[in-house]
């Protein structure tokens, strides 16, 4: 085939690599910065099976740096559009795309239908949640994060090998550590981090080179650093979460931080009488939701404007897709602040619910 | 010792550098992380790992290599 040419002249690939790369099925969880590029590598590369998740929809602010939309993908979701892009790019493979979340309850049984899975995610709940299903499915798991300028690649759980876990055991504080729509993220950072990750995906199924296993990657694109970090395995971590195996998909508090009793769905918030609507969300983040009334603070001057908030309301937070708010829901209880509700799903589900109605 | 201490992703935002030299003399990484404390009093907050000579090790490790890195996990994709 010419379309794989340049790979199978390459002595290492040959016709018998680029076969291994049509057979493999690789998950890709978020179609955002990191997972376009994946993306788009691996499907150009001939993967023969690609599984793509992602519930989110496409907006204005991710054309800096999520290279698989454009303009007239806006409002579309993620894995959809995504699956579009790549089947002009390439449509003798075959694409899944799962636009929704992705949960304790279809983790498991999802990671089972592939081989490799690949992190690219934007919030802790979900990495932790995609270490844990990788190691109890055994599937090797190739990790990449960003943060402004600089980024992260590993592969975990790869033939007995460290797990996320073994780095960094516990979730980090709900809001101590932002992610890109909240601090920003150089366009390019994520093109460089997610190559490196779809890299690793193709030594992986080629079997070729050294695999970043047991090794953390850290990568400064001002200083153009590239420091390789030693990761030893922790068995403690790894039997913790293989010990949780049989009751996995029943641990929905863990996934879905602590205050997960604070939230409300669109529907139930719209029965209550007395309630102010809080749109949390950075004041350039579309879509507006201007069908409801509502005040805007970005979760950021959240403590500096609390006189805003009306404490004889009922307070219905919402970011876009529900994490920034249940953050918002512990900062105000920590201010003291009760009778808040992390709207579940944000944004997306006001729309949604005014759409269908 | 004189040690240099990187430091990657936000917690450049509390040292305000990505590098320096610190003179140390007590024995191991939690030692060490009570002066970067007292230094920085907001480094308690941030949630990191600390490696030395590029491998990551636990808080009771003694140090003895002057090649010291803090890093912090990142959510961002």
């Amino acid at each position: 085939m010419s379309r794989y040419s340049r790979h199978i002249i390459l002595s290492e690939i040959g016709q018998k690599g680029q076969n291994k790369l049509i057979q493999a099925k690789v998950l890709v969880i978020g179609a955002g910065g990191l997972g376009c590029p994946i993306l788009q590598y691996l499907a150009a590369a001939g993967v023969g099976t690609i599984g793509i998740v992602d519930f989110d929809i496409v907006e204005e602010s991710n054309l800096q740096r999520q290279i698989l939309f454009g303009m007239s993908t806006l409002g579309k979701n993620k894995a959809l559009a995504a699956k579009e892009r790549l089947e002009d790019l390439n449509p003798t493979i075959s694409i899944t795309a799962y636009p929704e979340r992705l949960t304790v309850k279809n983790a498991v049984n999802l990671f089972n239908n592939y081989d490799i899975i690949i992190d690219g995610t934007d919030n802790f709940t979900t990495r932790y949640l995609i270490n844990d299903a990788s190691l109890i499915t055994n599937k090797p798991l190739v990790y990449g994060a960003i943060y402004k300028f600089e980024g992260q690649v590993s592969v975990f759980n790869y033939e007995n090998g460290p797990s996320y876990r073994c780095i960094f055991p516990t979730p980090p504080t709900a809001g101590s550590v932002p992610n890109c729509s909240e601090v920003g993220v150089l366009g390019v950072l994520p093109g460089i981090i997610g190559s490196m990750q779809a890299n690793e995906v193709l030594k992986l199924i080629l079997g070729l080179g050294n695999v970043l296993s047991g090794k953390l990657l850290c990568y400064n694109a001002l200083t153009s650093e590239t420091i390789t970090l030693t990761v030893n395995k922790s068995e403690l971590e790894i039997n913790n979460v293989l010990n949780q195996k049989d009751t996995f998909q029943d641990n929905q508090e863990e996934f879905n931080c602590d205050i997960s009793f604070n939230e409300i769905s669109i529907e139930k918030a719209l029965l209550r009488k007395n309630i102010q609507f809080i749109d949390v969300r950075e004041t350039h983040e579309q879509p507006k939701v201007n069908i409801i009334n509502h005040i805007q603070i970005p979760l950021s001057k959240l403590e500096l404007q609390l006189d805003k908030i009306d404490t004889d309301k009922e307070k219905i937070i919402f970011c876009q897709s529900g994490i920034r708010s249940k953050k918002a829901v512990a900062l105000l209880q920590k201010n003291n602040i009760s009778n808040c509700y992390s709207l579940k799903e944000g944004a997306i589900a006001i729309l949604e619910h005014y759409n269908q109605n | 010792m004189n040690l240099k201490i990187k430091y990657f992703g936000m917690l450049t935002e509390v040292t305000q550098c990505q590098e320096e030299s610190f003179l140390f003399s007590k024995s191991t990484v939690s030692d060490l992380l009570d002066l970067l404390f007292s230094k920085y009093p907001m480094l308690k907050e941030k949630d990191f790992q600390v490696a030395q000579k590029q491998i990551l090790v636990s808080k009771d490790t003694i140090i003895s290599d002057a090649e010291i890195a803090l890093l912090p996990p990142f959510a961002g994709g």
